[in-house]
């Protein structure tokens, strides 16, 4: 397990590398510098000129990659943003990024505790009026997307109801640990509306994969020996075929994760979230490359790390993958 | 029972009938399916016909609205926001535009993406799977191994990062050379070509697993053997024996894929990074809708239910053929 481990943790120092060149690459590549702007208006040359001294932009462009690579591994310094004078991008992102990670992970846990049970309980009963049920709602999910669930909940449970509020985030910086916010009423109260805007799509996707694997094991010859040496049916689910069930499951957690943060961005946007994905989307507006860069680089590097945890769970999982 | 005897099982039951036909006989008894194979159907009508550029081509005539009653970017600012019935069937936005005409054209854009980036990566992906599955050695070890690497980079991230990068381009009108050939076709078409480069160079990797997955599986079947035998060519085996029996397969995972595509363009043009205004596209329409949700909140359901319709017909069309084409995998 340990030599498992420390062969995906190996493969995937590349990956992160090719990542940071990649979307250092494709910035710089870009045309127009970030001082042709100040607001709307053009700024002189001069300043321009001295800008660009400033920030070491006339250096070579390999001498550039090694000096930002090097602030950002020895550092962690992702370097200032161009647009928000004298902030860098980490106290930009230091304030943002626990904001969308709560979201996320909130969606994420609601997806689970979701669609885990709903497909377990459609698979044991299958071809009943519940499994149908389930199985369909499980398509209709699928087919609405964030931007759409997001307004509609709005529409109907804050606007036309008033049962929650409208839009915003219910916790501010600074947060317990870093990241975990007060779990308090307002918090509660803001949350429910965002996450089941972004999470509902997610546990449709886990059900029908969880219906699908599991109606697979329970046909397995182990399962049938478990049922004949008169373990108790309940025994049987949760001690034998759940446990493999999961395993396709965990295998599309990876791009789940990754689906989970394009979320973010519009779900952060139609809630008024103060979080990464809509300080993103304002960047773009503002051709802040530098909070560009900053952001799509934790998301990148955020879903290689899942991608690496959940290479990691399989094994754990499956002892089969570990010998491959 | 085993997959060589399920097969012949259901090969002596279907008698003379073809697999193929058989499965199409199992496709239209699914009704769900049916229903939505025609309703894609309408919603390509509808995409082609919105108004009548593709007769204009022939005839040379004048652009005009054919099924769309207005024009997608005609504004009447005296009638901003004006609820659905009368004049706008399904309302108006905050600039007057016709809701109904900016959800028919919006069409355009959604079927154009899931067909452009389903063609790019199914014969990108194919082309990869079966070259690399079939020379198997050296070559499928370095293929593979680029897909691996491939694979565990964050997609999403490099497209709206690309996005970005191709817009930035876009606004500069000196570009020359290639570039400028790009910038140019691509302000032509709504700020469409560059989703297409973007969402198609990237979408290719899942298709070239499973295309070279089944090479594999077809690789060591007799009828490859008794051809290798009478002396067939490379060539002649991957395109006479091989692509026929891995295609329906890729075909049908692709129609899976397809709401995927539809939602990416929707998520990009909404966040501003996918087409230029005043080209209507569903993610743009309902972006702008959100805005004025509290007094207007038909400006976001009307492209939003188009959306969803759209991605449903898809999503059951893709179940029913994975049912008819592939019983082993039925209710996954």
């Amino acid at each position: 397990m340990t030599k498992y481990i420390i062969r995906r943790i190996l493969l995937f120092i590349p990956v992160v590398l090719g990542v940071i060149l990649t979307t250092f690459l494709l910035v710089r590549i870009m045309p127009g510098g970030p001082f042709d702007f100040s607001g709307d208006r053009s700024l002189p040359p001069q300043i321009v000129a001295n800008l660009e001294e400033k920030y070491h932009l006339n250096d070579p462009t390999w001498k550039q990659f090694i000096d930002y690579l090097w602030d950002l591994i020895s550092k962690g310094d992702l370097g200032p943003s161009f647009r928000y004078r004298g902030r860098t991008v980490n106290e930009i992102l230091k304030e943002t990024f626990p904001i969308s990670a709560q979201l996320g992970m909130l969606s994420l846990a609601l997806a689970i505790i979701i669609g885990i049970p709903t497909g377990t309980i459609a698979a044991l009963k299958q071809n009943s009026f519940i499994d149908y049920t389930a199985t369909f709602f499980a398509v209709v999910f699928r087919s609405v997307p964030n931007m759409v669930l997001g307004p509609l909940l709005i529409w109907l449970i804050a606007l036309k109801l008033g049962w929650l509020p409208v839009a915003r985030w219910g916790a501010l910086p600074p947060f317990f640990l870093g990241f975990i916010p007060k779990l308090d009423a307002k918090f509660i109260k803001h949350a429910i509306l965002p996450v089941f805007a972004l999470g509902t799509a997610f546990s449709a996707g886990i059900a029908r994969l969880t219906r699908a694997s599991l109606l697979q094991v329970i046909r397995e010859d182990y399962i049938r020996t478990a049922r004949a040496k008169g373990l108790s049916e309940r025994m049987v689910i949760i001690g034998h075929a759940l446990k493999n069930s999961l395993i396709p499951v965990v295998t599309i957690l990876g791009p789940l994760f990754a689906a989970l943060l394009t979320g973010t961005f519009i779900v952060e946007l139609i809630f008024g979230i103060p979080g990464m994905g809509k300080i993103f989307i304002q960047s773009i507006g503002n051709r802040d490359y530098a909070i560009i860069q900053g952001v799509l680089l934790i998301y990148a590097i955020a879903l290689v790390i899942a991608n690496l945890l959940v290479d990691i769970t399989y094994g754990w999982l499956d002892p089969r993958i570990r010998y491959r | 029972m085993t997959t060589e005897a399920t097969q012949e099982l259901v090969l002596r039951r279907s008698k003379e009938r073809s697999p193929t036909q058989a499965a199409f006989r199992q496709l239209l008894k699914n009704k769900f399916a049916v229903g939505s194979g025609i309703f894609i159907i309408l919603i390509i009508l509808v995409a082609l016909f919105a108004d009548n550029s593709l007769i204009a081509l022939i005839t040379k005539q004048e652009i005009k609205p054919l099924i769309a009653p207005y024009h997608f970017a005609k504004t009447s600012l005296i009638e901003n926001n004006a609820p659905p019935g009368g004049k706008f069937l399904l309302g108006a936005d905050y600039l007057g535009r016709d809701l109904l005409s900016r959800t028919l054209y919006g069409a355009r854009i959604s079927l154009s993406i899931a067909f452009v980036a389903s063609i790019v990566s199914l014969v990108i992906g194919i082309a990869y799977g079966l070259i690399s599955g079939y020379f198997g050695g050296i070559v499928d070890n370095i293929m593979m191994r680029v897909v691996d690497y491939l694979y565990a980079f964050p997609f999403t991230v490099f497209i709206i990062l690309m996005q970005v990068v191709f817009k930035a381009f876009a606004r500069r009108e000196e570009a020359t050379g290639l570039m400028g050939i790009l910038i140019k076709a691509n302000s032509q078409m709504g700020g469409m070509l560059f989703l297409f480069i973007a969402i198609g160079l990237l979408n290719w990797i899942d298709m070239a697993r499973l295309a070279r997955g089944q090479v594999l599986s077809y690789k060591e079947k007799e009828f490859v053997e008794a051809a290798r035998a009478v002396g067939a060519s490379d060539t002649r085996i991957i395109f006479r024996h091989l692509l026929p029996n891995i295609l329906g397969p890729c075909i049908v995972s692709e129609t899976l894929a397809i709401p995927g595509y539809i939602f990416l363009e929707a998520f990009l043009s909404f966040i501003g990074l996918g087409v230029e205004p005043p080209t209507a596209s569903w993610g743009i329409m309902i972006s702008e809708g959100v805005q004025g949700l509290r007094s207007y909140p038909f400006q976001t359901f009307v492209p939003a239910i188009a959306l969803v319709l759209t991605t449903l017909a898809f999503n059951f069309l893709g179940d029913g053929l994975r049912d008819a084409f592939d019983p082993r995998l039925r209710g996954e």
